[in-house]
């Protein structure tokens, strides 16, 4: 029963608890005992089990009465970029220490409002930048999917690995996660799993530490396209607290999983057939582009000319918010706190003992960037091509109705093998980071295995606001992919 | 642009990070890398072209300039490295 519990797809496991079938308590302990049982993938930085449980109790007691929200008693992972009130929250920094954030973010405090219960905090790659997890304060997580080849250790992919590798593993039903070049869906590509970025200002960015405020977005992760879209319903939400959270009303996003797509026109953009992309690549990405003929889609051929010069853009624009953004950890409010007496000697040598390399790789990046004499022929060079690069979509938005990529340029590799070179490390996100750029919906699902028997995922991007037409057509990629593959347990 | 050890360590000292000397150098060699991979950038016809600041559309909303949130000093000290009296205690800033 146990194992079975876990098992359950989001939607399966609401309605089992609102049937009674299995209670909340019975559910949230099956998790626990995986998760506890799961600790060599190093997805979870922290267990929450008592809250948890009295979670589960305070559900069990609301489904009793015949109450409860749209999650209600369902046990989900939160990723550690998300302030929990009262639970340590790291961002995978050693920086924050032992931070316990004295409030909740948004997005959470939808889960918790719609019943859901929370298992712990995700593992990720500290403060959100990274592609494998490497980058964790806390070690890297490891995939739970192995390659027939070898018993080499996988990254889960980055920065969202312990959602992604949590949800693959079936240690939470569903996770939260937060995309800034492609933390949510490059990790969904690499397990298997399903992932969406809203549209730019669709979740609300309270209380999810800040790495690139005018591209970071939350979303979740998720075993189906139908849990993604039921995740999403409840995490979205204008907040006034958030001066970009968009005034307007969150659609009904799973209406829209099994709605016909036929007629819709999908762009593929030839752009995306990049030098050295891997022939399974290409292949899965031609079976996506007949699926959706399959399905009555209508395919046209678009271009985004823009597309090479995202990546370079993003490496100028996201360290630069983020040597802005990093500066607040100095060591007086919260965290660390090193080095001294001198006020000067504090900042230094907490800021050098708290972040890792990655992080003052880009906080230097980002500072040089803006410094003067720089910030006209980098950062606001970077800031014109990315309006090029939004513009782009713009036009092909004119003619589409979505557009259809593969998610990763390569399957999961081995942890280290990227590591010592940043700019290989950069180029995991070259599908991705676009949609970051232009503030668009991209949506990765599951199209099928490589000869390893690694998981490859397929793209949809969207208009802004339109993600209900990316579940429809996710929905359609997924049945025809007909996936279903989970990791063999070796853990 | 490449970017040599004495850049190094001015940016790092404008970042409030204390970097090893034998760190400088190959910092200024991977920095350099990253830049010389971001110089494609300037094949991008930029003129004209207005900066993107903002990845939407909707405009920045106003409110009142009025108090909203605070009064609670204990729970803002909760995370201090060291606080006295419902003040954060900090390193000496003026002799």
């Amino acid at each position: 029963m146990t194992s079975d519990l876990t098992r359950l797809t989001l939607k399966a496991a609401i309605a089992g608890l609102k049937e009674k079938r299995f209670s909340s308590a019975e559910i949230t302990q099956a998790h626990l005992a995986a998760i506890e049982g799961a600790r060599a993938l190093n997805a979870y930085v922290l267990e929450t089990p008592e809250k948890a449980l009295a979670m589960a109790a305070q559900s069990d007691a609301r489904i009793a009465a015949g109450e409860g929200g749209p999650l209600e008693g369902a046990p989900l992972g939160i990723k550690d970029l998300f302030c929990t009130e009262g639970v340590r929250s790291t961002a995978g920094s050693k920086i924050l220490g032992d931070f316990r954030p004295p409030y909740e973010s948004t997005v959470t405090s939808h889960l918790w409002r719609d019943g859901a219960v929370m298992l712990g905090k995700l593992n990720m790659d500290e403060f959100a930048m990274g592609s494998s997890n490497e980058t964790s304060g806390f070690g890297p997580v490891v995939s739970p999917w192995r390659s027939r080849a070898s018993n080499k250790p996988l990254t889960p992919g980055g920065s969202s690995g312990g959602s992604a590798a949590a949800v693959a593993a079936d240690l939470a039903l569903g996770a939260t996660a937060t995309d800034t070049g492609g933390s949510i869906r490059q990790p969904a590509s690499l397990t298997g799993t399903v992932g969406i970025k809203p549209t730019y200002g669709r979740c609300s960015r309270w209380g999810i530490v800040a790495f690139a405020s005018s591209l970071d977005q939350a979303g979740p992760l998720a075993k189906t396209v139908e849990d993604a879209a039921i995740l999403l319903k409840s995490m979205a939400g204008h907040d006034p607290r958030d001066s970009t959270s968009i005034p307007t009303d969150v659609p009904d996003f799973p209406s829209f999983v099994g709605k016909s797509v036929k007629g819709l026109k999908i762009g593929v953009p030839k752009e995306y057939r990049v030098e050295g992309m891997p022939p399974e690549i290409e292949a899965l990405w031609a079976q996506g582009i007949a699926w959706l003929k399959d399905a009555g889609c209508e395919i046209i051929d678009v271009s985004l000319p823009h597309t090479k010069y995202a990546l370079p853009a993003y490496y100028i624009i996201a360290p630069a918010e983020a040597s802005s953004n990093l500066a607040r950890y100095d060591g007086m409010r919260y965290g660390l706190r090193e080095g001294g007496p001198a006020l000067t000697d504090v900042y230094e040598q907490t800021r050098a003992a708290g972040f890792g390399t990655e992080v003052k790789r880009r906080i230097l990046l980002g500072t040089y960037v803006l410094s003067a004499g720089y910030y006209d022929a980098y950062y606001l060079k970077a800031l014109k091509v990315r309006r090029r690069i939004a513009d782009d979509f713009h036009a092909a938005f004119g003619k589409v109705d979505a557009l259809l990529t593969p998610t990763a340029p390569s399957a999961a590799f081995g942890l280290g093998e990227n590591s010592a070179d940043p700019l290989a490390m950069y180029l995991n996100d070259i599908f991705t980071v676009t949609v970051n750029l232009a503030g668009l919906p991209g949506l990765s699902v599951p199209g099928g295995l490589d000869k390893d028997g690694l998981p490859l995922g397929l793209q949809l991007i969207g208009r802004a606001l339109d993600e209900g037409t990316l579940f429809a057509l996710g929905a359609a990629l997924e049945k025809a992919a007909n996936f279903g593959a989970k990791p063999e347990r070796w853990w | 642009m490449a970017i040599d050890a004495a850049t190094v360590r001015r940016v790092a000292k404008l970042a409030r990070i204390a970097e090893d000397e034998s760190r400088l150098e190959p910092l200024a060699q991977e920095l350099s890398g990253i830049l010389a991979w971001i110089e494609q950038l300037n094949e991008v016809d930029t003129d004209g072209v207005e900066p993107m600041t903002s990845a939407e559309a909707f405009p920045l909303p106003m409110r009142d300039d009025v108090v909203t949130d605070g009064g609670d000093p204990a729970r803002i000290l909760l995370n201090a490295p060291k606080a006295d009296r419902g003040f954060f205690v900090v390193p000496k800033v003026v002799e």
